[in-house]
């Protein structure tokens, strides 16, 4: 029993930080209808901007919200010069451009700062917190209370401001939004820098575990992909809880299916997702797709 | 595009396909050889994504499923390669086939994520299977000799049997796509309720265009591991599912032509990108990418047609 809750926790902290990845994914599904497979990327770049402060010697915290700001103007930036041209365009051509930002930034990342990895310092004491006999990370709960602290922020972002309920509309219908006075450009390329935001935090709580290095965020991005698709692409929420559950998923099913093991761990757990989607087409928690006939 | 320029142009095509292994080194006529095995791959991903809306993230693991068979075949039973690639394609077919139906459920991005978790789990389970597959040493063929004395290279005589197994698929293809049943395809891409209330059996179509189009990836991926006579778990990875969308998508959507653009894009660009910059490749490559979906957002093929569209408005213009 013992290690059936070890292997619960430890499912729950990584699967925090899909959920994070995953949660910046629907963001920006939800503002602009477009699936960001540069994403992981980004989020990787403005890890690399943070070790980059902090090497400078700027104080942890500092470094982390100055980092976000600058994520923000980037993601904002990646908007209006990358995606704005192909912005009506075929969803197919919007994905290829994705791909091409991926490479470039993944490129351009291992360029200036090699493909060494290299530590991150976490803001968190090192020393594990124990419940019973249950071994708490410091870190992995800390991740996980940020991840639900961005969540939160979101929630009440687009809940309750002005700018969170025109940038809903000019997702929901560009047409009529446009019509009332929404800079409908201006709102997608905000989705695109909040996106690129939480995409920073979620780069920041990772790297500490998996050290920073061009390609930290490739298998993460798959999970959170996952993630996303199992708790539906309309939910926010739905994508953090899915992240969670993916991440339990995964561990208890390496621990326990003997011929599974680690080698396929990957593989069941995409397994189960498909048996979810065949079940609920789309996801956990989305909202099934309506169309106007 | 009238039908005589349609004509001369095709002729031409294949003229300087048949010249070019006598013109080129061997390493070239491998490359042109791995151009035409992209180009059947594409065509078969292009059918599902391009005519029939179904996108797929995943036609790598068809493409390995093919080149497995090929290769356990001829490794282990010592089949002649011609019948392995039968074998792969029909196998394909029915492994396309039966993904396709739960595969019906799913629309957009759920599909693309199904499709995706089939590509990513390949190379795991490829190497689950040691015993047929060799494990991540993967399994060695030796290149066949060109049959009845011919006075080619291995490397010429893979080329000319690539390019006929090729020039049959495209013109099945084509049959296909042209008529009453490519017309159900793209009908159920277009409006999928329209084309239930015409009688189209849109689960069948959907699920049968997924099974030749698998089919024909298949093939692709069986003449791949003859013509790189090896094959290894990590050559699947998911880049190869991505690769082929993106040459589906930069060669041009619902485009027959578009595939061989695609494949000569997913061939060279990548090395031109390596010649240029030593330091950052990719971001090359990645320029190009976008560079390309700017200047055609249809694709090569769509920019073509483009031009041609408006070259005949001129020419009817001036005539008139």
């Amino acid at each position: 029993m013992e290690i059936f809750f070890q292997q619960v926790v430890s499912g729950l902290a990584t699967g925090g930080i899909y959920g994070s990845v995953a949660l910046a994914l629907v963001m920006i599904y939800q503002a602009t209808d477009v699936v960001n497979y540069a994403q992981g990327e980004m989020a990787m770049f403005s890890t690399y901007l943070a070790w980059t402060l902090m090497n400078a010697g700027v104080p942890y915290w500092w470094a982390f919200f100055g980092t976000l700001v600058l994520s923000f103007v980037g993601g904002l930036v990646i908007e209006r010069i990358v995606i704005r041209p192909v912005e009506n365009k075929p969803i197919l051509t919007i994905v290829i451009v994705c791909i091409g930002l991926l490479v470039i930034l993944n490129s351009v990342a291992g360029w200036i700062y090699s493909y060494i990895q290299k530590p991150f310092p976490s803001p968190f004491p090192p020393k594990p917190i124990m419940l019973g006999t249950v071994v708490f990370g410091a870190h992995d709960l800390g991740a996980i209370g940020v991840t639900l602290v961005v969540l939160a922020f979101l929630y009440a972002f687009f809940r309750f401001t002005t700018l969170g309920l025109a940038m809903r509309a000019a997702a929901q219908n560009p047409t009529s939004s446009r019509l009332c006075g929404i800079r409908v450009g201006w709102m997608l390329a905000i989705g695109w820098g909040l996106a690129a935001m939480v995409g920073a935090v979620a780069g920041m709580m990772v790297a500490p575990i998996v050290f920073l290095d061009p390609n930290m965020m490739a298998g993460i991005l798959i999970y959170a992909f996952a993630s996303a698709t199992l708790g539906g692409f309309t939910s926010p929420g739905g994508a953090v809880l899915g992240g969670l559950i993916v991440g339990v998923i995964e561990n208890l099913v390496g621990t326990y299916v003997s011929f599974i093991g680690t080698e396929l761990k990957l593989t069941v757990a995409l397994a189960v997702i498909l048996i979810v989607l065949v079940f609920k087409p789309s996801g956990l928690f989305g909202r099934a797709a309506v169309h106007r006939v | 595009m009238s039908p005589r320029v349609r004509y001369v142009v095709l002729v031409a095509v294949l003229a300087i396909a048949l010249a070019l292994p006598f013109l080129v080194s061997n390493f070239r006529v491998f490359q042109f050889t791995q151009v035409a095995v992209y180009a059947i791959a594409l065509l078969g991903l292009n059918m599902l994504t391009g005519y029939n809306g179904q996108i797929s993230l995943g036609h790598g693991a068809f493409y390995a499923l093919g080149a497995y068979t090929t290769a356990i075949m001829i490794d282990r039973w010592d089949v002649p390669y011609p019948l392995t690639i039968v074998t792969a394609g029909v196998l394909c077919l029915i492994a396309g086939f039966l993904f396709g139906i739960p595969a019906l459920r799913l629309e957009g991005l759920y599909l693309a994520l199904a499709t995706f978790a089939l590509a990513l789990a390949i190379p795991q389970i490829l190497k689950y299977f040691e015993h047929w597959t060799g494990g991540s040493q993967g399994i060695v063929l030796s290149k066949p000799n060109p049959p009845w004395g011919l006075p080619l290279s291995p490397d010429q005589w893979l080329y000319f049997f690539t390019l006929a197994v090729l020039l049959v698929l495209f013109v099945l293809a084509r049959n296909l796509l042209a008529g009453r049943t490519g017309r159900a395809i793209v009908a159920i891409r277009d409006n999928p309720i329209a084309a239930q209330a015409m009688g189209v059996n849109t689960a069948l179509y959907k699920s049968l265009t997924f099974g030749v189009s698998a089919a024909y990836t298949g093939v692709a991926g069986a003449l791949s591991a003859i013509v790189i006579a090896f094959v290894a778990p990590d050559a699947f990875n998911v880049f190869l599912s991505i690769t082929f969308l993106t040459g589906v998508v930069i060669g041009g959507l619902a485009s027959i032509s578009g595939a061989i653009f695609g494949a000569l894009f997913i061939q060279f660009v990548p090395n031109w990108a390596q010649e240029i910059s030593k330091a950052a490749p990719w971001a090359i490559y990645g320029i190009f990418l976008i560079g390309f979906m700017y200047a055609m957002p249809f694709g090569i093929a769509g920019a073509i047609r483009r031009v041609a569209a408006r070259a005949a408005l001129r020419g009817t213009a001036a005539r008139a």
